[in-house]
Formats: structure tokens, C-alpha cells, sequence
């Protein structure tokens, strides 16, 4: 008894978290795909009922929209903060006088919740008070901003926002990549007569491909799971035109109680970000046991 | 000599080019400072609203100096004004964030480090499939699992509950703080803990008094990583928790969207920066370790 158990000591101790996992990760994601299968309101229903859920959920306007700003939000999003993050990146690349002061700016909404900073943009960006009282106190008389309770316009704040709160993560990606690349292949360049420029464009980005793929995914996760921020910042409004999948998730299952629905929505969520995860996970995984 | 950094290693550069370096450089400096400005923006104006009156709002401008050190608003936001009904004010939830926070973080480290022990420093078959078992944990959208676990911690009798929220956020940890340490013991050379073994050195003697004292710089990292992951979840807080048991960061958002009286703008920012000095402090101080686990083993937002 005493022999199997120093034996097996190693496995116990990592039953906890493997028991956790599976039980509250891969279980509960079961649970859940199961539940949608059925047609379940406030209370789980057990009965199978097919694709249902599914078809009702395509056929909602409300995840319709909430598809469509998902997909307008992820795609500039990822341009703005690839874009910022590799300027910055490279930028601060050049012996920066002040380097680390200027790099703790660029990143210190990382550490703030979505709700802290949505609650500053919501107060920034408010039509009477905020951006657009400061210009036309400076004499822009006609000057209107008014994105935030605009249907139109209100999902561009939620980019502003998610963009000032991401930025300085991808920032923080490329420059420890440019950092990991070796003076030898810079110099050699230089020598051969490449500018600048050149360099960065013809060698150092082409080399930093993981880290864009890297922050690509990251990226991609950010804002396919993006809750708080529009909680903060919109609820979804005006009306439902900044509406979100994790948002109508939760709403569709805590306020308006159609547990299969929101079951289904979670479940699309969850594809959507295992068919970017898994490609991810495979490659890193390759890329470590080919070192 | 910081504008000749780029020109030093070739000096056959004329004086022409040393001038298109110079006013590179203030381009350089001059879109850097622009992008620092975007990011320190809502910060001052957060402080500066909170320390208005909102008189001076009104007037004033996003941008405009508050007359004076005025903390009514702070007070305001972390007492409240003391009357009864609709007073809602942060302190207590406040002690509700500390409160989970730090069980949470301590069950969540103590796990992790020691299945990232185990899975590096007593391999077994298959342990690179546990492994990857525990990190798809990561990449979950946490939707997926918020309708059985609002069951589960109905069914164990702690829905709406601080220790319900500690067992959400100990779990959810797991994935993060296994991947941490396993990457970190990963470069530990292993001849340390055969030759311990031979030595008759256990399971338990060879953690503790092999790994655990080289383990400072990522217990560092896992700590500050779930600290700020925990202090600044609103989903699980806002979703398992309301009334009196809701963390921080849940009151905060019905305080700012309680629209029972007149908008007060400085206390709203005033609530906000009290919600978001901790994470805050914790990265000006230790912004390096901050960093490091952002983009060792980042993978969440």
C-alpha cells in the first residue's frame, strides 16, 4: 500500500487539476453542447430536440447583428492594434531616450480592468460633456462627436477603446521579438547598404511571422470573448447596434431565460474559437519539438 | 550622441544624411510622444474629473485643471454620503475583491506549481497530452461553461457567494499557472533532481527544498498575472454574484450605471480609479514580471 502510493505519488498530486479541468472545463463545455441540442427554457430540459436552438438562433436578427459587429470589431480591431503595436515596436527599437518610461504608458491599460477604462471612455466620449464640449469650448462651434449614442457610429467606440486597451500588449510582443533577432543579420545589411527602412521591411518583419500569428490569435480571443468592455461602455446600445455573441449569451440566458438559445450561442462562440486555437496550439507545438 | 546612434557604425555618411538622421530622430520622438499621449489621456482626465467639483465640470473642459486638491468625490465613492437606502459606495465591495482574491490566487499558484512540477520533473507516458489537456483550459470563451457552473454552485449551495467566486477563479487559474511553472521548471536541468533522488530524496523534499527556492521569479509572475486577471474579472463576478457578495469591479459598473439621481461624473471616475489602483500599483511596481507573464505564457485578454 505504502510502496503504490510513493509510486504513484506524482499522478495524485496532479489529480486535482487534471480532475478539475475535466470536470469543470470539458465536462461543463459537454454539458452545454448537450443542452443546446435540447429545448431547454429556464430550467435544463434532458429530452434531445435536434438542431432547433441553431436554427432559431440564425434566424434571430439580434445574433445576426451581433455576427455582423463581432466581425466589423475583429477586423479593425486587429489592423489598429498590429499596426500601433508594430510602430511603437519598432520605434521604440531605435535607442529611445526614456524607453522604459514610454513603454510603461503604451502598456499600462493591460493592467486595468475593461470596466475601469470603459467607464472613462464612456465619460470621454459622452456628447455633453466630453470630446465634444472640450473642442467647441476651444471654438469649433459645430464640432459633433456623438459616436457613443449614434446606432451607426457606436461600435467605432468600442474599437477606440478596445484599440487604446490592446495596442501596447502587441507593442510589448514585437519589440521583445525584434530584441530576440541577432545584431550580426542588422549589421550584415547595413554593410550590404540596405536603409533602414529596408532593414525593417525586407528582414525584421518578414522574420517576426510567429509573433504576428501569435498576436493575431491573441488578439482574435480578445474580441470574440469581449464582454466587459461593452457592458461599460454601451450595453449594447443604442437600441441592440453594438450588441455582441457574448453579450446576447448572457442575456439570453440570465434575462430573458432561453437556456437552450444561449447554450447554442455558446456554443458557436466556442467554435469560433477553437477553429483559431487549435491550428495555434498545433503549430506551437510542432515549433517546440522541432527545437 | 543619441542622434548619431544610427550613423556611428558607418562614418562615410556625409553631413547631408546626418541631418535627414536628425530630423528622423525628432519624427521618432515626436509620433512616440503623440501615441504616449493617447495612452495617458483617459488617465489624467480621470484623475482631473475626480477631483472636480461638478460645478466646475459643467464649465470646464475634459482637459481643464480642477481648482483645487479636492477629494470630496473620492470620499464619496469609497464611503459613501450617509444616508440609508441607495447609497451605494465601494468600500465593502472593495474587502469582497480582496477576500477572493487572495485565496484564489494562493490555491490557484499552489496547484499550478505543482502539476508544472510533475509534468516536468516526474515525466510520465503521456504527460505532454495532460499537459495539453490542461492548456486548451486557457482558450475557452468562458460562456461555454457560465450556464453548468451557475447550476454547479447552485447545487453546492454557494451561488452568490465569496467562496463560490474563489472556486471559479481557483479553476479557471489552473491552465494559466500549470503553464507558467511547467515552462519555467521545464529549464530547470533535471540532473538536479535524479542526483536528489538518488540521494533518497522524496517527492515532497525534492520540491521544497530544490525548486521552491529557485522559484521566486515565476511565483512572482503567476501571482501578479492572477492577481490582476482575478481583480479585474467583471463575467463570473457579474454572473455568480450581485448584491451585497458582488467583487469590485461588478459594483462599480451598477454604481456608474445607477441613474437614480443626477450624473456625478467625479464620482463615477473617483470609483473607477479606486477599482483600478491595485492592478495599478502592482504594475508600476513590478511592471517587469507584469510584462513576462503577459508574453511568456500569454494567451488570455
Amino acid at each position: 500500500m505504502f510502496k503504490w502510493l510513493e509510486k504513484n505519488l506524482p499522478k495524485i498530486v496532479m489529480a486535482p487539476a487534471v480532475g478539475l479541468i475535466g470536470w469543470f472545463v470539458y465536462g461543463f463545455v459537454l454539458w452545454t453542447l448537450y443542452i443546446s441540442f435540447t429545448n431547454s427554457k429556464i430550467l435544463p430540459k434532458y429530452e434531445l430536440w435536434g438542431f432547433g436552438q441553431y436554427e432559431k438562433l440564425w434566424a434571430s436578427r439580434k445574433w445576426l447583428i451581433s455576427v455582423d459587429n463581432l466581425l466589423v470589431f475583429t477586423a479593425l480591431f486587429l489592423i489598429f492594434c498590429i499596426v500601433i503595436g508594430i510602430i511603437l515596436a519598432i520605434f521604440l527599437d531605435q535607442k529611445i531616450r526614456a524607453e522604459g518610461v514610454l513603454r510603461t504608458i503604451y502598456l499600462y491599460p493591460m493592467a486595468l480592468s475593461f470596466i475601469v477604462t470603459g467607464t472613462a471612455w464612456k465619460w470621454i466620449l459622452n456628447p455633453t460633456l466630453g470630446i465634444q464640449k472640450m473642442f467647441v469650448d476651444w471654438g469649433f462651434e459645430n464640432f459633433t462627436f456623438d459616436w457613443l449614442v449614434n446606432r451607426e457610429m457606436a461600435i467605432y467606440t468600442i474599437v477606440i477603446a478596445g484599440v487604446w486597451q490592446s495596442a501596447g500588449f502587441v507593442m510589448a510582443l514585437f519589440l521583445a521579438g525584434l530584441r530576440s533577432v541577432e545584431d550580426e543579420i542588422i549589421k550584415a545589411a547595413k554593410i550590404d547598404g540596405a536603409g533602414l527602412f529596408t532593414v525593417y521591411w525586407r528582414i525584421l518583419l518578414p522574420m517576426m511571422r510567429p509573433v504576428f500569428f501569435t498576436s493575431f490569435v491573441i488578439l482574435v480571443h480578445i474580441s470574440i470573448k469581449s464582454y466587459d468592455l461593452i457592458v461599460a461602455l454601451t450595453q449594447g446600445g443604442p437600441g441592440i447596434s453594438t450588441t455582441m455573441p457574448a453579450l446576447f449569451m448572457t442575456q439570453t440566458a440570465f434575462h430573458k431565460s432561453q437556456v437552450g438559445l444561449s447554450a447554442a450561442s455558446a456554443m458557436m462562440m466556442f467554435m469560433a474559437v477553437a477553429a483559431v486555437i487549435i491550428p495555434y496550439l498545433y503549430s506551437e507545438l510542432r515549433r517546440e519539438n522541432a527545437r | 550622441m543619441q542622434d548619431n546612434t544610427q550613423s556611428s557604425s558607418y562614418q562615410q555618411l556625409e553631413q547631408k544624411s546626418k541631418y535627414t538622421n536628425m530630423f528622423l530622430r525628432w519624427f521618432l520622438y515626436f509620433v512616440l510622444i503623440l501615441f504616449a499621449s493617447y495612452f495617458i489621456f483617459p488617465l489624467y482626465v480621470m484623475v482631473v474629473t475626480s477631483l472636480k467639483t461638478m460645478e466646475e465640470i459643467r464649465q470646464g473642459t475634459l482637459l481643464s485643471w480642477p481648482s483645487g486638491l479636492n477629494f470630496e468625490s473620492w470620499a464619496v465613492a469609497w464611503g459613501g454620503r450617509g444616508y440609508g437606502a441607495g447609497d451605494t459606495f465601494l468600500r465593502p465591495y472593495f474587502w469582497n475583491s480582496i477576500k477572493m482574491v487572495v485565496p484564489a490566487v494562493f490555491f490557484s499558484t499552489f496547484i499550478g506549481a505543482m502539476t508544472g512540477y510533475v509534468l516536468t520533473k516526474w515525466r510520465f507516458k503521456g504527460d505532454s497530452w495532460v499537459f495539453l489537456f490542461l492548456l486548451f483550459g486557457c482558450f475557452i470563451p468562458f460562456q461555454a461553461i457560465l450556464l453548468p457552473m451557475a447550476r454547479t454552485l447552485g447545487v453546492l449551495g454557494i451561488s452568490n457567494s465569496i467562496i463560490g467566486l474563489v472556486l471559479v477563479h481557483t479553476v479557471y487559474g489552473i491552465p494559466f499557472t500549470t503553464l507558467f511553472f511547467r515552462n519555467y521548471y521545464v529549464s530547470v536541468p533535471t540532473e538536479l533532481v535524479k542526483a536528489a533522488r538518488i540521494d533518497g530524496a522524496g517527492f515532497f523534499k525534492i520540491f521544497f527544498k530544490i525548486l521552491l527556492p529557485i522559484s521566486a521569479p515565476i511565483i512572482v509572475v503567476t501571482v501578479i498575472w492572477q492577481f490582476t486577471q482575478i481583480w479585474n474579472d467583471f463575467l463570473f463576478g457579474s454572473t455568480f454574484s450581485f448584491g451585497e457578495a458582488a467583487p469590485i469591479q461588478v459594483a462599480l459598473n451598477n454604481m456608474v450605471l445607477s441613474s437614480t439621481s443626477v450624473k456625478e461624473y467625479n464620482v463615477d471616475m473617483a470609483s473607477a480609479i479606486i477599482a483600478g489602483v491595485p492592478t495599478l500599483i502592482v504594475y508600476v511596481l513590478a511592471g517587469k514580471y507584469f510584462i513576462r507573464g503577459l508574453t511568456s505564457g500569454a494567451v488570455k485578454g
